[in-house]
């Protein structure tokens, strides 16, 4: 129906799958996540703005810092999906809409 | 559990005629430009119906006459606005109790019309949504990412 890469494709960057296949092990802190990996605290930090933009994770605050998880709802991916569904969905119309110009 | 509340999914284009023909193109015309490549019917899509009232039905037919249910009609107002209840599962199969809403309204814009379609309440979907893995192939070994995103969604 569609492939991975365009659905997922916040993932395609491999620091940013690996920072979103820890939160997929458990919730974890930036401090907790940077640990694990060979990238800096701010490197991490921007990695995650981006998951979150795009629906896979989410962050709530704990004390001074934030615990990151991966959408417990799993809706990132369908989001995505939706996301790329009504965009080629409306081009097609609109092109047939365009198409009885006389 | 907290009840989590998704972001709609929000879409606009304008096009270039007035609201009465936009809508009628996107109802009542949907088969001529609904894209068949999103296809329940294994025949292949012949045509798309959105019965024109609240509580009509909304289907596809496929080329040999079987009926795919997509969902129904939940306010017919032309030429303003469109709202159908979806109730495709993140499989693409009809689930009755399943109930998202897209809403489309039309409203005049210089001389054609702007198109808005908002699809909301995806958090019905709850953690079947961890289930859209089903629609994305895994070329590149993106499988088992996806196997352990709906372990721990589903977790």
């Amino acid at each position: 129906m569609t492939d991975a890469s365009h659905a997922l494709s916040a993932l395609a960057d491999p620091t940013r799958r690996r920072v979103f296949e820890r939160l997929a092990e458990s919730p974890a802190s930036v401090a907790e996540i940077t640990r694990g990996l060979t990238v800096s605290q701010p490197a991490v930090s921007q990695h995650l703005k981006v998951l979150r933009e795009a629906g896979l994770v989410t962050g709530t605050p704990k004390g001074a810092s934030t615990v990151y998880r991966i959408d417990p709802a799993g809706l990132g991916p369908l989001r995505q999906w939706l996301d790329r569904f009504w965009d080629a969905q409306l081009e097609a119309f609109a092109r047939v809409v365009d198409e009885d110009k006389p | 559990m907290t009840t989590i509340t998704a972001a709609p999914v929000r879409k606009d284009v304008l096009v270039t005629c007035a609201p009465d023909r936009a809508f009628q193109v996107f109802a009542a015309e949907m088969g001529r430009w609904w894209l068949k490549s999103h296809s329940l019917a294994a025949s292949g899509q012949a045509k798309v119906v959105v019965e024109p009232f609240a509580g009509g039905a909304w289907y596809e037919v496929g080329n040999e006459g079987e009926r795919c249910d997509w969902g129904h009609v939940l306010a017919w107002e032309p030429p303003a606005r469109l709202v159908l209840i979806w109730r495709l599962s993140p499989d693409f199969t009809y689930d009755p109790a399943l109930h998202t809403e897209v809403e489309v309204t039309f409203t005049p814009e210089g001389h054609g019309t702007r198109v808005r379609l908002e699809h909301r309440m995806l958090e019905n979907y709850g953690a079947a949504g961890a289930q859209m893995s089903h629609v994305f192939d895994s070329p590149n070994g993106w499988g088992g990412l996806i196997a352990s995103y709906v372990a721990a969604a589903g977790a």
